[in-house]
């Protein structure tokens, strides 16, 4: 059986050397075609540079010409046996809306840092965003060693700030070290201008990762997607969110509050099928005949989910006009969907420096985080993010965008 | 901090039950539901290729067998006589509500690629998929475009809008953070949805394999050649192969150093002819 894709976002602060790095770690890995080399040394030479490993992954036209990277991407890559999806992102602040769409992707992130520059705001808002989003464990790069000498007391003093910055943030770094992604040291292979570090390179690093496989002893919860009716007869179709559901399990139904009985499981091709396991998308039909629509929950009876109308919560606001406080929205949690408005911004915050910018706010601005009340106009199924993710996070929308991520805490 | 050759155990962002390719599916399945659920009046676009053969395998299984949208064909008339055979068989035997889209006008001006390729990908197929969007009124367009085939695909998001004049504005796409993806657009928009973006030619063949979905005779070697990629017979070269199975077709692809889409002569002319195509609207 084929092993487990870990999926790596690459983040960091504007031309430390995300793309580069990945343009380095394709070539490293012998992942590309030769064709695509020849086309990006001829590209390079076209816009009077050097050959641009960057061009790997910024493969529009306009981000050539600016040298740098507007959207998220994702290359595939095979080190030995082991499989991974390099989720590019953008470094820029402007750009945030597209470093969230790809962070949101992976399971683990790889922060650059370029040794000279040190800790900057972009460098410090993934941090922020990525502990925001659940993805508590980083795998950290000096980039550019080469430019200053290769010397451990550099390495050692941004170590050391890295980590004071750290204290306040629930991440870990898995591992830290020290290459020049241009001078290809430490990415496939050691060298002695840097001897001094005994840690691994970066792609051996990759191939120590292993994904802690999450209990699936979790409390049950399905999300009704759909129903539909195939020849007759009404199958609810759905996604298992958490835990395991059986044939004749009773199990409640929300909002509605009422128990019911499991009659069978469908999937097309398979008979009998008697147990779902959490993130399979599957058919089921009910013993009773009750009204089932999109937005519904299953749960299981014991520890069940809480149905409210009210939460609080931390948004990442992604849109240039402001978020104002008792302005309806659209709130999106699973598939349920429900407008609402946001009651009180206890805290505005920064999302770089992390200060309270103001309490008890009326609005929220481009790329800061508030600390929210939020009320909904109906009562909706939720979790903390910390119990079940896809119950305990939601995304914020208006017309027809979707403007803003959350977290209930 | 871990700086020691142990494994590093970090905590995942999802919970892992699943075997890779039960994965890969499921989340397709999640994909064209949600596509479903918000935008009824939808399409898909079969190719006859392996990539829109597997998605249209996979909406069976999501559908409970029954695809409840139609399926829409281009037929530049200059496709392989197989793939017109294998279109007729399986839309029968699948029960597919197919409809053939042509671009009659420019097949009477004799548009071919002789002339210029970008000119008749344009035309046959491209203007061949807006007619029939308007004709029938489609708001969704679901393609099976994979990350893995070009680089300008891998910026795309799974639910990408097109403006009415079909132009992909890739500088400001939408957020699509974890499983939301936009589900309404503006009345003048469409929006291409791509169940099958996270996949690579790989796992396409690994799950060809598994389910053992029907292929066209073309994918398997013949006298030392087989074809990678299928399209118009005009455009496609065959590569050099003994694969003549899906087992060695893994193998082949499993060492393979030579780009999926080489013997596809459009991407060649010109580093930017994708961007400049599919910013026209092209697939």
């Amino acid at each position: 059986m084929q092993k487990e894709t870990i999926k790596i976002a690459m983040v960091g602060h504007v031309d430390h050397g995300k793309s580069t790095l990945i343009g380095r770690l394709l070539i490293d890995t012998d992942s590309l075609p030769k064709e695509k080399i020849t086309e990006i040394k001829k590209l390079s030479k076209e816009l009077g540079k050097e050959a641009e490993l960057a061009f790997i992954v910024d493969q529009l036209k306009e981000e050539r010409e600016q040298a740098k990277t507007i959207d998220t991407t994702q290359i595939f890559l095979k080190i030995k046996n082991n499989n991974f999806v390099l989720i590019d992102t953008p470094g820029h602040v402007e750009l945030l809306k597209n470093m969230i769409t790809g962070a949101t992707q992976a399971d683990i992130a790889l922060l650059v840092i370029d040794i000279n520059e040190g800790i900057m705001e972009q460098t410090k808002r993934h941090l922020y965003v990525l502990n925001m989003v659940g993805i508590n464990s980083v795998i950290v790069i000096f980039n550019k060693m080469d430019l200053v000498d290769y010397k451990k007391e550099r390495f050692n003093a941004l170590k050391s700030d890295l980590l004071t910055f750290l204290e306040n943030l629930n991440i870990e770094p898995v591992f830290i070290i020290p290459v020049s992604a241009k001078q290809d040291v430490n990415i496939s292979k050691k060298c002695y201008k840097i001897a001094w570090y005994k840690g691994p390179s970066l792609l051996e690093a990759f191939g120590l990762l292993k994904s802690n496989t999450k209990s699936i002893k979790k409390s049950l919860r399905f999300a009704v997607q759909d129903i539909y009716k195939i020849n007759n007869k009404k199958i609810i179709a759905g996604k298992m969110l958490s835990g395991i559901l059986k044939k004749n399990q009773q199990v409640l139904l929300l909002p509605s509050n009422v128990t019911v009985t499991i009659k069978s499981l469908n999937v097309f091709g398979k008979y009998n099928k008697i147990k779902a396991c959490s993130g399979e998308n599957i058919g089921i039909s009910l013993n009773e005949t009750l009204p089932v629509k999109r937005g519904y929950i299953l749960a299981q009876k014991e520890n069940s989910p809480k149905l409210s109308v009210s939460f609080r919560g931390n948004i990442l606001w992604l849109c240039k006009e402001p978020l104002k406080i008792n302005k309806t929205i659209n709130l999106r949690c699973s598939t349920q969907e429900v407008d609402c408005i946001v009651e009180r911004i206890e805290k505005r915050i920064d999302s770089s420096t992390l200060n309270i910018i103001e309490e008890n706010a009326k609005e929220l601005r481009l790329n800061e985080v508030g600390l929210a009340a939020l009320k909904t106009k109906k009562p909706i199924v939720i979790e903390k993010f910390a119990f079940i993710e896809e119950l305990g996070r939601f995304a914020v929308g208006r017309d027809h965008d979707l403007i803003g991520i959350g977290v209930i805490i | 901090m871990i700086l020691s050759h142990t494994l590093t155990q970090f905590k995942g962002n999802k919970s892992r039950t699943m075997n890779y390719l039960d994965e890969l599916e499921n989340k397709t399945i999640y994909i064209l539901r949600e596509a479903y659920a918000s935008f009824r009046n939808i399409t898909l676009l079969w190719s006859i290729g392996k990539d829109s053969s597997t998605l249209l395998w996979i909406s069976r299984k999501a559908f409970f067998g029954k695809i409840p949208f139609p399926i829409i064909h281009i037929d530049t008339t200059f496709k392989f006589k197989e793939i017109y055979e294998f279109r007729d068989i399986y839309s029968k035997k699948w029960g597919l509500d197919l409809i053939v889209s042509k671009n009659k006008s420019a097949l009477k001006e004799k548009i071919n690629p002789k002339k210029s390729k970008l000119e008749c990908c344009n035309a046959l197929k491209t203007e061949a998929l807006k007619t029939t969007l308007r004709e029938y009124g489609f708001k969704a367009l679901l393609l099976a475009i994979r990350r893995d085939e070009h680089g300008i695909r891998a910026k795309e998001r799974y639910f990408s809008p097109r403006t009415i004049d079909f132009t992909w504005n890739y500088q400001d796409q939408p957020l699509e953070p974890w499983g939301f993806y936009k589900s309404t657009i503006e009345d003048e928009e469409h929006i291409r949805i791509h169940p099958m973006l996270h996949w690579t030619e790989l796992d396409i063949w690994k799950y060809i394999k598994k389910e053992k979905i029907p292929m066209v005779g073309l994918y398997f070697a013949k006298n030392c050649k087989r074809y990678r990629s299928i399209g118009c017979q005009t455009c496609c070269v065959p590569i050099d192969s003994n694969a003549n199975t899906t087992t060695k077709i893994i193998r082949e692809l499993e060492t393979t150093k030579i780009a999926e889409r080489n013997g596809r002569a459009q991407d060649k002319e010109n580093s930017y002819t994708m961007q400049k195509l599919r910013s026209l609207g092209y697939m």
